[in-house]
């Protein structure tokens, strides 16, 4: 974990209440995608718990769906001002269970940390599907990014604006891969559980106090015992979960 | 400069101490700076059997604070003693503070007897105020004579200088203070957390599954500040001042209203480095304010 002050260099709307923004400091600490990072902001007591969409030469970029007044003083800020970061959170995904064709399945704002995951699992070598889930068009984004790395991508929406009609697990049901890795809202996460044909990864979301480790307000209980969501997570196997 | 106090009889190099539930069992804050440079630590509320506390969400955000019903989650004693005691004796060289809490009396004075033998434990720190549990905790801070029912029953079994940490959640916190001096505590610590509460306006439901929790931060200082200045006054033991502290001028205050040390919570979990760079900001504001010796200072602002 490291603690620094970062400089934003972007923040733009990319989809109906999404922002996309680019941050510019040390980012040594990020070393695995699926980690995440608590930013300060001016004027809220806790920090904001973001996942990391991509790092790389001391650049970050998050992106982040405004749902609260702590967000929404997010998507206000102006390039060149600077947020108190701690970066390097959480354990992120582990690549390494991949095998070769692994699906990346991302529902709503759980779509970024699968843009790391990507590029990781591809520069290794692997072929690799995407399934990004939106509610409606006007919520869309990351297409052309996930293609552009050189993934396969299918979208669904549940209003059926674009790809299949449905959820990911409808596309999900006709596809074949050799390990799964997801982040996305619950419900998503139950109905992955109930079709998946191989083991995966979830990435879980939890109301957390530090997002370090030290206040044991985002615990869960798993099959290997007592999990902290912040620093034993965020990401979970699917073996160990308790639904 | 002298930062050096001395608690219960036990010297702390400075009065700066991260307090439970906000610093785990210290090591991995040991990854963060040198955890030696803290005056100690109160380590995570260790009952007698393990705990998983409460469901989630277990945190809401406040104006200047939070609310937490964590519901001390914690490993139990044996494994405290066995596990997590020697991690931190691979990075921590001073006298650690040991937090208990309890159900019972029993279990109070069971869980404390085991950790008063652990030669690493320098103070017991009895938590008869936590707001997160049913039938424990807050249930014997509340009430002068079960909190002094502990205080005996701790007292009786142990060897080392036992703390009461108190809930400010009652209308007479001076007269449990007493309750517990009587009793033969060697000191005080407050103020736990405030029983608090949010409504999360969407869902309208508790934003905590627990309902309420306990409520800290820079937003209770000044009722922490009220207490401790009140309770220094009634009692001849040393108190440890808590609540909302952030900064070394925090600090003073605190000791200014009677603490003898100050103990650092929720600023823990918002800043990780926050005691690091109080311990290395107080001679700077010691300086500021015309103070060579931090124990000159303590109970200050009493008789004014």
């Amino acid at each position: 974990m490291n603690q620094g002050v970062m400089k934003i260099i972007g923040n733009k709307k990319i989809a109906d209440r999404t922002y996309c923004m680019t941050l510019e400091g040390d980012t040594s600490a990020i070393t695995k995608p699926g980690q995440f990072v608590n930013i300060q902001l001016e004027g809220f007591f806790l920090r904001r718990p973001i996942s990391v969409c991509d790092c790389e030469d001391g650049k970050l970029t998050i992106i982040y769906k405004v749902v609260g007044n702590g967000t929404q003083k997010m998507s206000e800020m102006a390039i060149g001002e600077k947020l108190d970061v701690l970066s390097g959170l959480g354990n992120g995904y582990d690549t390494a269970k991949s095998g070769d064709s692994p699906v990346l399945i991302g529902g709503g704002v759980g779509v970024p940390p699968m843009y790391m995951l990507c590029k990781k699992l591809i520069s290794e070598g692997k072929n690799v599907k995407v399934i990004l889930g939106f509610n409606c068009e006007s919520e869309i984004f990351g297409v052309d990014e996930f293609k552009s790395l050189g993934a396969e991508v299918f979208v669904a929406t549940v209003d059926g604006s674009v790809g299949t009609k449905g959820f990911v697990t409808d596309v999900l049901n006709d596809l074949d891969y050799t390990y799964f890795y997801t982040c996305g809202p619950m419900l998503m996460f139950t109905a992955i559980e109930r079709v998946a044909k191989t083991s995966g990864q979830y990435s879980f979301e939890e109301r957390m106090g530090c997002g370090f480790g030290a206040c044991m307000g985002c615990s869960c209980k798993t099959k290997y015992g007592n999990k902290r969501i912040c620093k034993d997570g965020p990401v979970l196997e699917r073996e160990e979960i308790i639904w | 400069m002298v930062t050096k106090v001395d608690l219960c009889g036990i010297e702390l190099e400075n009065p700066v101490i991260p307090a439970s539930g906000t610093f785990g069992f210290g090591y991995e804050f040991a990854e963060l700076y040198d955890i030696n440079l803290l005056g100690t630590f109160s380590f995570k509320g260790t009952t007698k059997e393990p705990r998983f506390g409460n469901p989630t969400p277990r945190i809401a955000e406040c104006t200047a604070g939070m609310i937490n019903a964590v519901g001390l989650q914690n490993p139990g004693v044996e494994k405290v003693i066995s596990e997590e005691l020697p991690k931190l004796k691979k990075c921590f060289n001073k006298p650690v503070m040991a937090n208990v809490s309890g159900f019972s009396v029993d279990e109070y004075a069971y869980t404390c007897e085991k950790l008063d033998k652990e030669e690493q434990v320098g103070w017991l720190e009895v938590n008869v105020s936590c707001p997160n549990v049913h039938g424990g905790g807050m249930s014997f801070g509340t009430d002068p004579s079960a909190a002094a029912e502990v205080t005996r029953a701790v007292k009786a079994v142990t060897t080392k200088p036992i703390i009461l940490k108190l809930s400010p959640n009652v209308t007479n916190i001076v007269e449990i203070a007493k309750a517990c001096e009587d009793a033969g505590a060697n000191g005080i610590s407050l103020i736990n957390t405030m029983l608090g509460m949010r409504i999360d306006l969407r869902r309208r439901k508790p934003v905590i599954a627990n309902v309420m929790g306990g409520f800290s931060g820079p937003a209770i200082f000044p009722i922490a500040v009220r207490m401790v200045y009140q309770v220094a006054q009634a009692v001849n033991i040393p108190v440890i001042g808590m609540g909302g502290v952030s900064s070394a001028d925090d600090v003073i205050e605190m000791m200014l209203a009677g603490a003898t040390a100050v103990e650092i919570g929720a600023a823990n979990l918002v800043d990780p480095f926050v005691c690091k760079k109080i311990v290395e900001s107080l001679p700077e504001a010691m300086a500021k304010y015309g103070i060579n010796d931090l124990n000159e200072i303590i109970g200050g602002a009493h008789n004014g």
